[in-house]
């Protein structure tokens, strides 16, 4: 392979690569002291650092600190290295970074301080609101921009996954944030009850399908071929994958909205296409994991691919789990209980987190110019203390929501509940401490990554690779 | 319902940007060659020190460019080299 000329842009990669490993100590640590919270409620302190305030403090800071930073270095890496051309516009690749970080050091402030819209992963006050739309159009314009002068005709199919991301979040965020202001710091929904309520779940859902699914399935479709040295296993099944869960993930959402004011001809189309998308989701999954077919004995000893390959099995549990629990009898089990955060982390920490690490602890020598990692000892010990930690948590979650929906729906023969409500409570205890558990080990884990990349970081140098030549087009 | 009439019609005009941004992709060949891809992605050698051509470092704010290179294909990198 020939080299062009210039090279990529891996500065902004590696800002926002370290970064994520930052955001997501914090994110997971306010997470760690809200499950604490939950067991010993002494801990709930003042106003300010309550369960109330510091819950959306924690989803925010992991879903958009933690999983945003790893979206933007992955798809400025991924796109940079297949369309071989340098990043669309350096500045607006950088103002998006440092635009991003007061976004999130403003939710950091404004969210124990109460200044909350109420939305459920879109609290954000407006004015915040306005900057995110911001920084992501000028995302998208970067990303966009670094796909129109690609040197290659083929877009590669984990651009694909990036694109949709990109702009499915742009279209959510501005219309679920639309509000009307009353001061600097509050406004008021443009929507009104159950309508409110619907768009929030539109939005709600499809942040899930479009931000925590689709822009790490791009990070899927790049990172495990390379770590992995083969070739997918079916691109053509890539592809279909792509326009499958494009084409049906958007109508899902009314499936937060079971047995409420929501017509229920509508919480049945959310059903539907929810327990649609489980032939999407399993076919990626299983590409992805078929992958390394015909050479599993790479998983033995390379702990990046099995933190790769685990997070692809969590994602086939939760994308099993939730058209499962959209399903409006076991919902009626389900809903509101701790099972639904138990299939959340499923998702949130067995796919997204550690899809995120494997691909972080791919890129990083590579950004600071070492052979790899400080310790790959260290990547495995990651490994094997995140999945401990996920197992306990998820585990305990099932249990314990299981217990309260039966107990909630335990009804005397003369027609009074068998429980109130503080019995359910004190059955959650011992089940809360096993969280506050496995939470603690999956931010150790987070702790020894740091370490590793700060061993790794020091010493190195910041190199910014030669932009390369494709190979012939002819395969 | 009123939202419906909202979100409803947004949908739909998602879906057809979507459908559009399909029929562009299949009539611009995209999915023309449905194998090559795949290989493609594995031939970007993306370890800059031991492809030879070295990387260039940032002059601006790199520490002096006294480390030296790792030396190819020593123990150096176990991880990636078991092929």
């Amino acid at each position: 392979m020939a080299e062009a000329q210039g090279t990529y842009n891996y500065t902004v990669i590696r800002q926002f690569s370290v970064m994520a490993v930052v955001w997501g100590i914090v994110g997971m640590l306010v997470g760690v002291v809200i499950a604490a919270q939950l067991v010993w409620p002494e801990l709930n302190f003042g106003p300010y650092f309550t369960f109330g305030r510091l819950r959306p403090l924690h989803t925010n800071a992991v879903i958009f600190a933690f999983g945003g930073c790893a979206l933007f270095a992955t798809s400025y890496y991924v796109v940079q290295r297949t369309c071989h051309a340098r990043l669309f516009a350096g500045p607006l690749a950088a103002f998006t970074f440092w635009g991003w970080q007061l976004v999130i050091v403003l939710a950091a402030i404004t969210l124990p301080l109460g200044m909350t819209q109420g939305k459920e992963y879109a609290e954000l006050e407006w004015p915040i609101d306005l900057l995110i739309a911001v920084v992501w159009i000028s995302y998208a314009v970067v990303f966009f921009g670094t796909i129109a002068k690609r040197t290659v005709s083929h877009i590669y199919v984990a651009n694909w996954f990036y694109g949709a991301f990109i702009l499915a979040v742009a279209l959510l965020h501005i219309f679920n944030s639309a509000a009307i202001p009353v001061s600097l710091t509050k406004s008021y929904s443009a929507y009104a009850g159950v309508q409110d309520a619907m768009v929030q779940w539109w939005y709600g859902h499809n942040a899930v399908g479009f931000f925590l699914t689709a822009g790490f399935l791009g990070m899927m479709y790049y990172f495990v071929p390379k770590q992995a040295g083969r070739p997918v296993y079916s691109y053509r099944l890539s592809v279909v994958h792509f326009w499958a869960l494009i084409f049906t993930y958007m109508w899902a959402g009314p499936h937060h909205l079971h047995y409420t004011a929501l017509p229920d001809w509508t919480q049945s189309v959310g059903m539907v296409f929810s327990l649609i998308l489980l032939a999407p989701s399993w076919g990626g999954m299983i590409n992805g994991i078929m992958t390394l077919s015909g050479a599993w004995h790479k998983l033995r000893d390379d702990p990046i691919l099995k933190f790769l390959i685990t997070s692809l099995s969590f994602y086939g549990m939760s994308t099993f789990e939730g058209p499962m629990m959209a399903i409006k009898t076991v919902n009626a089990l389900s809903h509101y209980t701790d099972w639904t955060v138990g299939h959340v982390h499923s998702g949130a920490l067995g796919w997204v987190a550690m899809v995120s690490i494997g691909s972080l602890y791919y890129m990083l020598p590579r950004l600071f110019g070492k052979p790899q990692m400080h310790s790959v000892k260290l990547i495995t010990v990651h490994f094997w203390v995140a999945t401990i930690g996920v197992v306990l948590y998820i585990a305990s979650m099932w249990i314990a929501g299981v217990m309260q929906g039966l107990m909630w729906r335990a009804v005397n023969p003369d027609g009074t509940l068998t429980y109130s409500f503080v019995e359910a409570v004190k059955g959650s205890y011992p089940f809360w401490a096993i969280r506050f558990l496995g939470g603690l080990l999956f931010l150790s884990g987070m702790l020894i990554m740091a370490y590793n990349m700060v061993r790794t970081i020091v010493g190195g140098e910041r190199v910014n690779a030669p932009v390369l030549v494709p190979a012939a087009q002819h395969a | 319902m009123e939202t419906l009439y909202l979100l409803i019609p947004v949908s739909v005009i998602l879906v057809f940007f979507v459908g559009l941004a399909f029929w562009w992709s299949l009539r611009s060949g995209q999915f023309d060659d449905l194998d090559g891809p795949a290989y493609r992605v594995l031939m970007d050698d993306d370890r800059g020190k031991e492809q030879g051509a070295g990387p260039s470092t940032e002059s601006a704010d790199a520490a002096p460019a006294a480390a030296p290179p790792a030396p190819p294909d020593t123990a150096a990198a176990p991880l990636e080299r078991r092929r």
